[in-house]
């Protein structure tokens, strides 16, 4: 079992709960992950994979526990929040793109009002995001004009631009029609390749045997068990896990 | 029985096309013109402008300014407009303010404008999903640079359509202003007739309306086919 000692750690978070009105998501997670690490994180639907990424950044208010990403500690007060959420990036199923935009100006938007650079510096840091993706040639297209696998990957540079230290992916290829998600997986793999720490919520077994250092398994908000990922897909050691693994090689 | 005169295209000129009332009150008619395009201007802007205000007052989310604020909207989307601007040109001079016919009607339609304004602008902001917000946070803007950036531009480019409507309908309400004596275009064309005794002059003012709502209503439509959504 490959558990990062606190050291080379970049992003750590402890104690994590979380409570939606009666409903208790994160019933006590630890997360730590070193810097250079790829950790895949699976679990059945509801079991509060996406809340804990949504915790790392802040999206979610915890309710209680501690998240500290490159020796900032997100949930003090007197962070300034904006300022951290430029070292995490973060990718969602959906894309999210601003439709009224162009690719670069979604890349470079964060560029311009956070990082404060100007507009020439932003849109020469935006082209060589969007080429980093193998878009280059779209940069003035509108989401609208983009297909899926190509919005995605705008989505990557968009975060990417910012020189984040920690990259989050929320099912980045959930909504992505089937040839398409090759595509996306591929500049996942290179942004791995290139050093880039990442935390990936995502259902592509395949993927995960590849690039992952770390499989996490996380069920009724409780990380199950956790290791390297030929251990965790090919021999889990829990019956939940193997169920899992089961239901999913199915589909 | 033979008293009644024969209706006939020549009488019905005489009555309704006088040219020689028409060319005596044309002044006044535009005069009443003039008043009431730049009477409708203020209203635009400022019921625009604080209904704009009103609804990112409310996306900040204060319970309380919240409450306030739908309270409010509610009370001038139910009042009439002239029940609201004879409130205020009646009502506010026993108060110690005398706002006179054209702020009681321009402060009216304004509010009244204000209330329809902000449920438009809010149904917009609340229209753009939810991942907007949290794509644009994740990246460091703040809740205002989220807004002004990201989310703003869809709203706006979704309240187009009905806001356009919605300002056409309210500015029309000008002519409630002859209520309280304003002397807009129908107030002009109503005291020619009672001093011609002649009604051609009302035929002037609804020119006068027309010349003035015509082309607002065709730049409307322009504006509802350029603003389709489309992703």
């Amino acid at each position: 079992m490959t558990h990062p000692s606190g050291s080379g750690a970049i992003l750590e978070a402890h104690g994590l709960h979380k409570h939606f009105g009666a409903l208790h998501v994160l019933k006590g997670v630890d997360l730590v992950v070193a810097e250079r690490e790829l950790v895949f994180i699976i679990g059945p639907s509801g079991s509060g994979k996406s809340t804990l990424l949504r915790c790392l950044n802040r999206l979610e208010d915890p309710s209680s526990g501690t998240v500290v990403v490159d020796g900032i500690d997100m949930l003090d007060r007197r962070t300034d929040i904006n300022h951290a959420r430029q070292r995490i990036g973060m990718v969602f199923q959906a894309f999210n793109l601003y439709p009224h935009m162009t690719a670069l100006g979604n890349v470079t938007l964060a560029l311009r009002k956070v990082a404060g650079k100007g507009r020439a510096e932003a849109e020469a840091i935006g082209r060589a995001a969007l080429a980093r993706v193998g878009l280059a040639d779209r940069a003035e297209h509108t989401p609208g004009q983009l297909s899926g696998g190509q919005q995605q990957r705008v989505a990557i540079a968009r975060a990417i631009a910012l020189e984040p230290r920690v990259m989050l992916f929320d099912e980045p290829t959930s909504a992505l029609d089937p040839e398409l998600v090759g595509s996306v997986l591929e500049v996942m793999r290179a942004l791995r390749e290139s050093g880039m720490t990442m935390v990936v919520v995502s259902h592509e077994m395949g993927f995960a045997r590849a690039a992952a250092d770390r499989v996490v398994f996380i069920d009724h908000g409780l990380i199950v068990e956790q290791g390297k990922p030929a251990q965790v897909l090919g021999n889990p050691e829990h019956e939940r896990t193997r169920a899992f693994i089961r239901q999913v090689a199915r589909h | 029985m033979g008293g009644a005169p024969p209706l006939s295209w020549h009488r019905f000129a005489e009555v309704f096309l006088n040219t020689a009332v028409m060319a005596k009150y044309l002044p006044d008619i535009v005069s009443g013109f003039f008043l009431t395009v730049g009477l409708a201007v203020l209203v635009v802007i400022a019921g625009i402008a604080a209904g704009l205000a009103l609804a990112l007052l409310r996306s900040l989310a204060i319970r309380p300014l919240t409450w306030l604020i739908v309270f409010v909207v509610d009370l001038f989307r139910a009042l009439p407009p002239l029940v609201v601007i004879v409130l205020i040109y009646f009502g506010l001079p026993s108060a110690g303010l005398s706002p006179g016919a054209f702020g009681a009607t321009w402060a009216s339609l304004s509010l009244v404008l204000m209330a329809f304004a902000e449920e438009i602008f809010w149904a917009g902001i609340t229209a753009v999903p939810k991942g907007q917000w949290e794509a644009a946070r994740s990246t460091g803007l703040s809740f205002r640079q989220a807004l002004g950036w990201v989310v703003l531009p869809q709203a706006i480019r979704l309240t187009v359509p009905p806001l356009t409507n919605r300002t056409i309908a309210i500015t029309k309400g000008t002519a409630l202003g002859s209520v309280v004596g304003l002397a807009e275009i129908l107030s002009q064309a109503q005291s020619a007739v009672s001093f011609s005794f002649n009604p051609s002059p009302l035929l002037l003012g609804a020119g006068a309306y027309l010349v003035l709502f015509l082309p607002v209503v065709v730049l409307g439509r322009w504006i509802e086919t350029r603003f389709a959504w489309k992703r």
